[in-house]
């Protein structure tokens, strides 16, 4: 009895002693804002905004409220986020990889691009790439293409919009390649179990992709257009492209910086990973007679995701969260949008940052738990 | 488990010093007033940078009509107009900053507005400058009125200020599609603006005069005639201390009414031998004024011999480095301005 009770009193004792701060603060909280004549709640959400943004995913104007504003920042921050960690695994991969190259250049490059980026804060690189480097990019009028049509200018990058007719078919047909694709590579694996045949599943889908959305064209009617920017005049030395869809430069270096910088910390998480397997393994496989591309595939990589996986979840967490640092360079995410302007305008302070951190924080736990489910699957199964 | 006993004891001890502390504080009417005298200085927020408002120079020296304010606040209470110290605050910052304590005046051109006043927790405590929102173009894009403005513009501004929400009203009551790009601090605004990310730069006009100066090239910009609002800006005091307030307010309607009769930081003294009743109580010559706020008689001597009339100060910090120098309507309502403050007696 005496022993349940040492054990339990600590634990009692630091729950009171947390509940009597948060108890704390918030009862002095309430008096000051009381003081203040300051009100708390959250009503503010359903009123109009007023105040425009640069840049939206949804139709969005000063008319909307401002939980609709909250919504443009929350998506402008998942976009970028999105964006960022694609590029940041893509680019991570290959100079990880390439650091464990037999190459000399292609090793001591990659090393010197690790280095060089992920060395420097991630702060002044935002700041390089908006205002160094795409300063650097010419006024709309004197901008040649890109690739014909789109238009790298100052204001933003220019590049056509798709306008489709029958958009559904084509996107059904793309559901169709993916269902197919599953189906046959499960048959496939199947096939290779018992039988040990191998089937060329690669290809297969390869052409299943190439085919069925392209023959929709032809028999499901479905056509596609393009809008392409065009230069319009605004005054007698301003001018502005119009028509198409403009990524603002604020997005760009966003992106750039973020991808940059984070690459390098996925880099290093592939290099430990690789590292991690042990020589015999790969020639354990190569005696039975796989080949390197085999080893890789089978042998190595499958081993190695297991070391790379939680580090490289950290670094995605990490990028969402730097994404804030938009506020900088005017890149309208959640931070400026909402814990920015929405807070100037209303003044409602503690119910907006209690948004935005509790907002971070699902994002966090969401990009955690996708890490999660997907480090369980590949995990080594105990039998 | 003694020592269990120990540590609630010294926690619950804890809790009620610091109860004690907030409670005490709240029972007593001009606790700012009191922590002001007892630090030394006067807690003042200003701008991070607005040439004429409020703006250091190299060696950190402020300047500026804003700073003046402040100022004259700490030449009444502490009798030294250098006894300020200043945090510069962007304009997102600048409300909580005041609310949540960490300064006791802003005076960063800030604009008087029913939502500002009635919602969040502060008062307005009079005008210091009347302003209005303008546009800046460069000078080669023949632009020379607003009407100009076509589809698809850009417009560089701060956020959090009431310039997001004029300009909306502007373009839209206009029906013009514009590309609004809201920075956190002015200077980026002036760099974003300058290297042609924007077609337009839009805030208030003092702003767009004072920003044109610190332009690689002010001579390519100009600030177009027309003015979309009324800004009337001026300093700030949380809720809830009417003293503290009282005390902002009558700094810098002294300052006013200074100049109104005459007194300058170089006659004061000498005009307290004046015929004037009005000149003598603003010199502390006559009644007990100062009694009012708990300050002695020369509170008022003091701010117009350390910091200078309204007019000294519009002077030498606005007039005098060209950014506006015609005074317009901060000119005294008997000279034509709407400047016109309420009697000290």
């Amino acid at each position: 009895m005496n022993n349940k009770i040492k054990k339990i009193l600590p634990q009692i004792i630091t729950v009171l002693f947390v509940l009597g701060i948060f108890g704390f603060f918030t009862f002095n909280a309430q008096i000051n804002m009381d003081n203040r004549g300051i009100d708390f709640g959250f009503g503010f959400l359903t009123q109009e905004s007023s105040f425009d943004v640069q840049f939206s995913l949804i139709e969005y104007s000063g008319s909307h409220s401002y939980a609709r504003a909250y919504l443009v920042g929350l998506l402008n921050t998942l976009l970028v986020s999105f964006i960022s960690i694609i590029f940041c695994t893509i680019l991570g991969v290959i100079f990880g990889v390439a650091r464990l190259s037999p190459n000399y250049l292609i090793r001591n490059s990659a090393a010197w691009y690790v280095e060089f980026f992920r060395n420097i804060p991630l702060l002044l690189q935002i700041f390089f790439w908006y205002y160094a480097a795409l300063r650097a990019l010419p006024v709309p009028e004197k901008a040649g293409p890109w690739f014909g049509v789109t238009y790298m200018t100052i204001k933003g990058y220019y590049i056509p919009s798709f306008i489709w007719t029958n958009l559904d078919v084509f996107l059904y047909s793309i559901l169709a390649v993916i269902i197919s694709i599953i189906i046959i590579s499960t048959y496939a694996k199947k096939l290779q179990e018992n039988e040990g045949k191998q089937t060329p599943v690669f290809f297969i889908s390869l052409g299943l992709i190439f085919i069925l959305p392209t023959l929709t064209f032809f028999i499901g009617g479905v056509s596609l257009d393009f809008e392409i920017p065009v230069l319009k005049q605004l005054s007698k030395t301003s001018y502005v492209f119009d028509g198409g869809i403009g990524l603002p430069p604020e997005l760009i270096a966003l992106v750039l910086a973020l991808s940059l910088y984070t690459s390098t910390f996925v880099a290093e998480c592939v290099r430990a990973g690789i590292q991690g397997i042990g020589k015999g393994q790969k020639e354990a496989a190569a005696s039975v007679g796989l080949t390197p591309n085999q080893i890789l595939k089978l042998v190595v990589m499958p081993q190695a995701l297991r070391i790379i996986i939680p580090p490289t979840t950290n670094q995605y967490l990490n990028l969402t969260k730097n994404s804030s640092l938009a506020a900088a360079i005017a890149y309208p995410d959640l931070v400026l949008v909402f814990a920015g302007t929405a807070l100037m305008q209303t003044g409602k302070a503690i119910e907006i940052v209690s948004i935005t951190m509790l907002t971070y924080l699902s994002i966090s736990l969401a990009i955690a738990a996708i890490m999660n489910w997907y480090n369980k699957k590949i995990e080594i199964k105990e039998k | 488990m003694f020592n269990v006993i120990k540590k609630l004891t010294s926690f619950v001890a804890m809790v009620a010093v610091l109860f004690a502390f907030t409670t005490e504080a709240m029972a007593k009417k001009s606790k700012t007033l009191k922590n002001t005298q007892k630090k030394g200085f006067v807690r003042c927020g200003v701008s991070q940078g607005l040439p004429g408002f409020s703006n250091a120079d190299a060696s950190g020296n402020w300047t500026g009509v804003d700073v003046d304010v402040c100022r004259a606040v700490a030449a009444a209470v502490l009798g030294d107009a250098n006894k300020v110290k200043f945090t510069p605050l962007s304009a997102k910052e600048r409300f909580t900053a005041l609310t949540s304590g960490e300064i006791d005046i802003l005076s960063r051109n800030t604009t008087w507005t029913l939502s500002r006043d009635a919602d969040i927790g502060l008062t307005f405590v009079g005008v210091n400058f009347y302003d209005g929102q303008g546009f800046m173009v460069r000078k080669n894009s023949g632009i020379t009125s607003v009407n100009q403005f076509k589809n698809g513009i850009s417009a560089c501004t701060n956020i959090g200020t009431t310039t997001e929400l004029n300009m909306r009203d502007f373009f839209n009551s206009r029906g013009i599609s514009y590309e609004p790009v809201a920075f956190e601090k002015a200077d980026e605004v002036v760099a974003a603006y300058d290297a042609g990310r924007c077609d337009t730069y839009t805030t208030d006009k003092s702003g767009l005069a004072a920003q044109r100066t610190k332009m690689k090239n002010p001579d390519e910009h100009i600030v177009l005639p027309e003015t979309i609002s009324k800004e009337p800006l001026g300093p700030v005091v949380r809720q809830g201390d009417a003293v503290w307030e009282d005390i902002v307010r009558w700094s810098l309607n002294t300052m006013i009414e200074a100049e109104e009769y005459g007194i300058t930081s170089s006659n004061a003294d000498s005009m307290k031998t004046s015929d004037n009743p009005a000149i003598k109580r603003l010199v502390g010559a006559e009644g007990e004024l100062g009694a009012a706020f708990g300050l002695d008689n020369d509170w008022s001597l003091r701010i117009i011999k350390q910091v200078g009339n309204y007019g000294e100060s519009y002077k030498r910090n606005i007039a005098d480095p060209g950014i506006l120098p015609d005074r317009g309507p901060n000119q005294l309502w008997t000279k034509g301005g709407i400047l016109y403050v309420p009697p000290a007696r």
